[in-house]
C-alpha cells in the first residue's frame, strides 16, 4: 500500500478509511525499515511526524480538510524548517537549526501537510548522483548498487521506494528531473519565478527552483497548486504570472492535436540504446494518442553545459561566502587569526565538489577573466533562450529523454567530474532558459527506469500536465515498483 | 615650477529611511548591538533581499537636485569580499549601471563659483561594525548597521585644493540635509568621505593617485589632503615616485600612512545580483519625485534676498539648513512687518545664544511665535532693543513669553514725555557741577547726562526720547 498516490490517500483520508496518524505510522514503519539500506533520509523524527499527523486529524475533525490534509511529504534537506535540523547535507551546516520556515514549507503547513523528515542530497545540491552528501550516498531502490541521481536523490528514492508518497526537491540544472527519471517517478521544475525561493538554501540563485516529486502527474499538479504563487518577499517571484488550473489541466488527459517538438540535439551519439528505444516508443505512443511529432532544432544545446558550469559556480561562489564560521554552522577549533578561521573552517566544512565549484566560480568572476567566462556564458544563455523561443513558435511542447543514461553505479563517475557533469546535458538548458519541465517514467533499460522530459514555454505548465497525464493514463509504468529486501 | 593638486571625492551618505535597504529592520542609531537585525541582514541561509523603494526615491531626488541623468533601468551587483562584519560575504551595490549619472554641484571659491562634476550616485548597503577596543584581545561584531541604505556619490577629479574639496563636501552635506535624504551626521558615520589625491605640473596628465580613508570631519579632510599633497610633491621632487595605494589618515599624528598597496587591492569580482531583478522606474515616477522637490539652498537664498530684502550674507546664513530657514519663515509669518529685523534677531541674537548652549535650532527652547512676540514689543516701543536682549536671555532660560517677562519685571519702556522730563530735572538738580561745566562748553558731558537718566529709569526710558528731551531742556 506504500505505492499509492497522494490523490488516492487524499480520497481515503476524506472517506475516513484511515486517519492521518495511521497513514504516517505506515510510512514511518517502511521508511525506518528501508533507510539503513537506502539512506534516503538524513533526519526522520517519528514523534514529530506523528504529532503533526494527530494535529491534522484534529484539524480535519474540527474544521474540515485543507488541500493536503494529513498527507506526508518528505522534504529535501535544502529547505529551511524550524523543526529539526537543516544541513544541506554539508558538514559546514552540521547541527544547524534554521529559525524560520521556507515560504513553501509554510504553504505546505497551511495546506495541512505532514512534514515527513529531511531527505538526502548532494552537498549544497552540487552533484548529479547524491554521492557528494556529507551523510554518504543515497541508493537507487531499483538497484542498491546504483546512484538515485541528484541532487534531489533522497527525495526521489523515498518516493520510488514507497518511504513517502511525495517529496519536495529543488532543481538548478536538473536536480528534480534527473533523479526522478533514474528512480522512475514524476518530478517537475516549474517556470523560474513560479515558486518562492525564500528559505531555500541558495546554490545558484538565477537557476534554483523548487518543485514536486511524486508518483503520478496528478500528484505533481496537486502539490504544484499549493507550492506555486507570488511571494512579495522574493524579488524574483513573479507577481503577474499566467495562472494555471493545475488539477484541471492534468485531468483533461488529452493530447489530441498537440504539436510535440523532437529536438534533434537531444538524440545524441553515446546515448544509451535502451534509453533511446524507450523514448522512441513514447513518441510513438503520443502519436497514437493524437499528437503530431515535429522535428525541431535547438542549435546551441551543446554549449549549455559549459555555460551552466560557469554561471552556476559563479553564483554559488558568492552564495556560499556566508559560511565563514562567524555567525552559524561549523567553525574550526582554536583559530590563530581571522584568515586561519576562514580557511580552516571552509576547508573542513566543504566537500571536494563544493570546493571545486567555489574555485571555478571565483576564477570565472575574477578581474581579467570575467568577460571571457561569465559574460560569454550569459550570452550563450541568451542564445539558448532564443533557441527555445524559435522552437515554440512551431510546437506546443518539447519531448526529450531526461538523462542520456539510466542510473550508473556508485563510484562509477566520481573520479571524473566532467563525465558527471554530462549527466545533466538534457536538463540544464531548461534552467538556463527559466522554462517549466517535467520528467515522467517512460519505460526501462537494463531493468532500470528511464524518464522522459516535457518542456513548455514559460508559464505554460498546463500543456505539460495535460500531455503527461494523457501519456500516463495510456501506459502502466506507474504500476511498476521496485522490489526491496527488508520490505514489510 | 608650481604644483597642482587634483582631488576627486567618494562620499558615502546614509539614506534616512525608516527601514533598511533590503529588509524591514529599523535604522535607528544607537540601539543595543545586534538588536536591529533579522535573518536577512544577518545573512542567514536562504534569506532574500527586497529593495526598499523609499531609498530608491531618495536617491532619485538627490540625482535630480544635482542635475543628473536618472537611469530608468539600473542594476544591482554583488561586491565580493570576506570580512566578519559583512554577513553575506558580499555587499549588494550598483557597479555596471548606477541609478544616477552625470550630475554636478557648484561650489563657492575665491574666484567665484566653480562647477564640480559628479560622475555617479549608486545605491548600496552598509556593512556592520567590528568592535576591537577594550575587549581583551577578542573582537565583537554589531550588525545593527548591516543593510542600512547608502548612496555613494562619486565626483570627477575636478577639485584643485583642499579648500575646494571642503567647499564641495559642505555643499553636498547641505544639499542632502536640505533634501531630507540623509541626516548626514558625521559623528554617527552618516556622511563619510574617501579622497583620491594626486599632484601634477599644470597642464600635464594626471599623476598617480592615492586613496585616503578615515576622513571623518571637514577639518581632518583638509588636513589629510594637504598633508598627502605635500608628501607626494616632496616624494617626486626628491626623485621618487608616487605608488597607487590606499592610505589611512591618522588624525592624532596628522599624517597619512599606507594601508594596502595595489597588489593587495581587492578583486571584488562584481557580477549582477541574481536575487534582485533590474531596477526599473518610469519617467512618471521620476517626474512625480521632481514635482515634490523641495526648494534648494541656492533658490532659497535668492528668494530671501528678493522677498525679504535680506543682505546676501544674512540670506546665506539663514538658508544653511532647512530647519533654520523654516524657523526664519515661521518668524516672518508671525512678525511680518519687518523681515530684516527678524533676520537680525535670529541670525545675530538667537543663533549665538543657542550655539553657547550647544543646541540646534530644531531644539530651540523658544518658538518662532514667541520670538515674534518679543520683536512686536520692540516694534511698538514697549521695550528698547537693549532691554529686549535681556528679555531674550530670560525667555531662553525660562521658556516664558516676552510679555510675561516684561510685565513681571516691569521692563516696559518709558515713553511719557512728562515723566522723562521729570527724570531729567532730577538728574540735572543732582549734578549742578556737571551742568555748569556743560553750559560752559564741555558738550561731551551730554552723554553723561543720558547715562544718568537711563540709569534713573532703570533702563526703561525710551533712549530716543531721552536724547531729544535732554537736548531741549539743556539748551533752554
Amino acid at each position: 500500500m506504500s505505492f499509492e498516490t497522494l490523490t488516492t490517500w487524499r480520497a481515503r483520508l476524506a472517506q475516513g478509511e484511515l486517519s492521518a496518524r495511521e497513514l504516517a505510522e505506515s510510512y514511518l514503519a517502511r521508511a525506518q525499515a528501508l533507510n539503513p539500506t537506502l539512506n534516503a533520509f538524513v533526519h526522520l523524527d517519528g514523534d514529530e511526524v506523528l504529532k503533526q499527523a494527530e494535529a491534522s486529524d484534529a484539524h480535519r475533525a474540527a474544521h474540515g480538510a485543507r488541500p493536503l490534509e494529513g498527507l506526508p511529504i518528505a522534504i529535501k534537506d535544502i529547505f529551511c524548517t524550524q523543526d529539526g535540523p537543516t544541513q544541506c547535507c554539508s558538514r559546514i551546516l552540521k547541527g544547524y537549526h534554521a529559525p524560520y520556515d521556507a515560504h513553501v514549507i509554510t504553504l505546505l503547513k497551511e495546506a495541512g501537510a505532514v512534514l515527513f523528515g529531511k531527505t538526502n542530497m548532494d552537498e549544497f545540491a552540487m552533484g548529479s548522483s547524491n554521492e557528494t552528501s556529507a551523510f554518504g550516498p543515497c541508493r537507487n531502490p531499483w538497484d542498491v548498487s546504483r546512484i538515485p541521481g541528484g541532487s534531489s536523490g533522497g527525495s526521489a528514492c523515498a518516493v520510488a521506494a514507497g518511504m513517502a508518497p511525495a517529496a519536495l526537491g529543488t532543481d538548478t540544472g536538473g536536480s528534480i528531473r534527473q533523479p526522478a527519471a533514474l528512480c522512475g517517478i514524476t518530478g517537475m521544475k516549474p517556470t523560474y519565478g513560479r515558486v518562492s525561493r525564500r528559505g531555500i538554501i541558495a546554490f545558484a540563485s538565477s537557476l534554483d527552483q523548487a518543485g514536486p516529486m511524486t508518483r503520478s502527474v496528478e500528484d505533481t499538479a496537486l502539490l504544484a497548486s499549493v507550492l506555486c504563487g507570488h511571494d512579495p518577499a522574493d524579488a524574483t517571484s513573479v507577481a503577474d504570472a499566467r495562472a494555471v488550473d493545475w488539477l484541471g489541466a492534468c485531468r483533461a488527459r488529452d493530447m489530441r492535436g498537440l504539436r510535440i517538438g523532437r529536438p534533434r540535439e537531444y538524440f545524441i551519439d553515446g546515448m544509451d540504446e535502451g534509453v533511446a528505444r524507450a523514448v522512441d516508443a513514447a513518441f510513438e505512443t503520443c502519436r497514437v494518442l493524437g499528437a503530431e511529432i515535429v522535428d525541431v532544432s535547438l542549435p546551441h544545446t551543446s554549449a549549455a553545459v559549459a555555460a551552466y558550469y560557469v554561471i552556476a559556480p559563479s553564483e554559488a561562489s558568492a552564495n556560499l561566502a556566508r559560511y565563514d564560521g562567524v555567525r552559524f554552522g561549523h567553525r574550526c577549533d582554536a583559530p590563530a587569526d581571522l584568515l586561519d578561521m576562514y580557511t580552516r573552517t571552509r576547508d573542513e566544512g566543504f566537500g571536494a565538489e563544493v570546493k571545486r565549484r567555489i574555485l571555478t566560480g571565483t576564477f570565472a568572476l575574477s578581474s581579467g577573466y570575467y568577460d571571457a567566462y561569465y559574460l560569454k556564458a550569459q550570452k550563450v544563455r541568451t542564445l539558448i533562450r532564443q533557441d527555445f523561443e524559435q522552437a515554440f513558435a512551431r510546437v506546443d511542447v518539447l519531448l526529450t529523454p531526461t538523462s542520456p543514461v539510466p542510473a550508473f553505479r556508485i563510484g562509477e563517475k566520481t573520479d571524473d567530474p566532467l563525465t558527471m557533469y554530462l549527466s545533466d546535458v538534457f536538463t540544464i538548458a531548461v534552467n538556463l532558459a527559466g522554462l517549466p519541465a517535467l520528467s515522467q517514467p517512460c519505460g526501462f533499460a537494463h531493468g532500470l527506469p528511464v524518464g522522459m522530459q516535457w518542456i513548455a514555454p514559460a508559464w505554460h505548465e498546463d500543456r505539460i500536465l495535460a500531455a503527461a497525464s494523457a501519456y500516463e493514463a495510456a501506459t502502466d509504468w506507474l504500476a511498476r515498483t521496485p522490489e526491496l529486501e527488508g520490505e514489510q | 615650477m608650481s604644483w597642482e593638486v587634483v582631488i576627486g571625492l567618494e562620499v558615502h551618505v546614509q539614506i534616512n529611511t525608516k527601514t533598511k535597504a533590503f529588509c524591514g529592520c529599523s535604522t535607528t542609531f544607537g540601539a543595543e548591538p545586534n538588536t536591529q537585525t533579522c535573518p536577512v541582514c544577518l545573512g542567514m541561509p536562504g534569506q532574500l533581499p527586497v529593495l526598499n523603494m523609499e531609498a530608491v526615491n531618495k536617491t532619485v531626488l538627490t540625482g535630480l537636485a544635482i542635475g543628473a541623468r536618472i537611469n530608468l533601468e539600473s542594476r544591482f551587483d554583488r561586491k565580493n569580499y570576506f570580512y566578519p562584519d559583512l554577513p553575506k560575504g558580499y555587499q549588494i551595490s550598483q557597479f555596471a549601471v548606477p541609478l544616477v549619472e552625470h550630475g554636478h554641484l557648484d561650489i563657492p571659491t575665491q574666484d567665484g563659483e566653480k562647477r564640480i562634476g559628479i560622475t555617479r550616485i549608486h545605491m548600496e548597503e552598509d556593512a556592520g561594525k567590528s568592535l576591537h577596543e577594550g575587549l581583551d584581545g577578542v573582537s565583537h561584531i554589531d550588525l545593527n548597521r548591516s543593510g542600512i541604505p547608502l548612496m555613494e556619490i562619486v565626483s570627477e577629479p575636478d577639485m584643485r585644493s583642499a579648500d575646494e574639496a571642503v567647499a564641495y563636501l559642505k555643499k553636498l552635506h547641505q544639499l542632502v540635509r536640505f533634501l531630507d535624504v540623509s541626516d548626514a551626521d558625521m559623528e554617527k558615520g552618516q556622511f563619510r568621505c574617501d579622497a583620491n589625491v594626486s599632484v601634477r605640473r599644470p597642464g600635464e596628465p594626471f599623476g598617480t593617485r592615492t586613496e585616503l580613508k578615515n576622513l571623518n570631519s571637514f577639518r581632518f579632510i583638509k588636513q589629510a589632503i594637504e598633508y598627502e599633497a605635500m608628501r607626494q610633491i616632496e616624494l617626486i621632487e626628491d626623485g621618487g615616485e608616487v605608488v597607487q595605494e590606499t592610505r589611512l589618515y591618522d588624525s592624532a599624528k596628522g599624517e597619512t600612512r599606507s594601508m594596502r598597496g595595489k597588489e593587495e587591492a581587492h578583486d571584488y569580482r562584481y557580477f549582477p545580483e541574481p536575487d534582485l531583478p533590474p531596477l526599473r522606474i518610469t519617467q512618471q515616477q521620476v517626474d512625480a519625485i521632481r514635482d515634490g522637490m523641495p526648494e534648494l539652498p541656492a533658490q532659497m537664498r535668492a528668494r530671501f534676498e528678493q522677498e525679504y530684502g535680506l543682505s546676501a550674507y544674512d540670506a546665506d546664513v539663514l538658508s544653511q539648513t532647512r530647519e533654520l530657514a523654516a524657523w526664519y519663515e515661521a518668524l516672518v509669518a508671525a512678525h511680518p512687518a519687518d523681515p530684516k529685523r527678524c533676520a537680525n534677531w535670529l541670525a545675530n541674537e538667537l543663533l549665538g545664544r543657542l550655539k553657547e548652549l550647544g543646541c540646534e535650532i530644531s531644539a530651540s527652547p523658544i518658538s518662532p511665535q514667541q520670538m515674534a512676540g518679543l520683536l512686536d514689543r520692540i516694534a511698538d516701543g514697549t521695550i528698547s532693543g537693549k532691554i529686549a536682549k535681556d528679555v531674550l536671555d530670560e525667555m531662553i532660560q525660562s521658556g516664558k513669553d516676552a510679555d510675561a517677562i516684561i510685565e513681571a519685571k516691569g521692563l516696559k519702556q518709558l515713553n511719557d514725555a512728562d515723566a522723562i522730563d521729570a527724570l531729567i530735572r532730577q538728574v540735572l538738580d543732582a549734578n549742578p557741577q556737571q551742568l555748569e561745566q556743560y553750559r560752559a562748553g564741555k558738550v561731551k558731558l551730554f552723554g553723561f547726562f543720558v547715562g544718568q537718566v537711563m540709569k534713573a529709569s532703570r533702563g526703561q526710558a525710551n533712549p530716543a526720547m531721552v536724547n531729544a528731551r535732554l537736548k531741549a531742556l539743556l539748551d533752554d
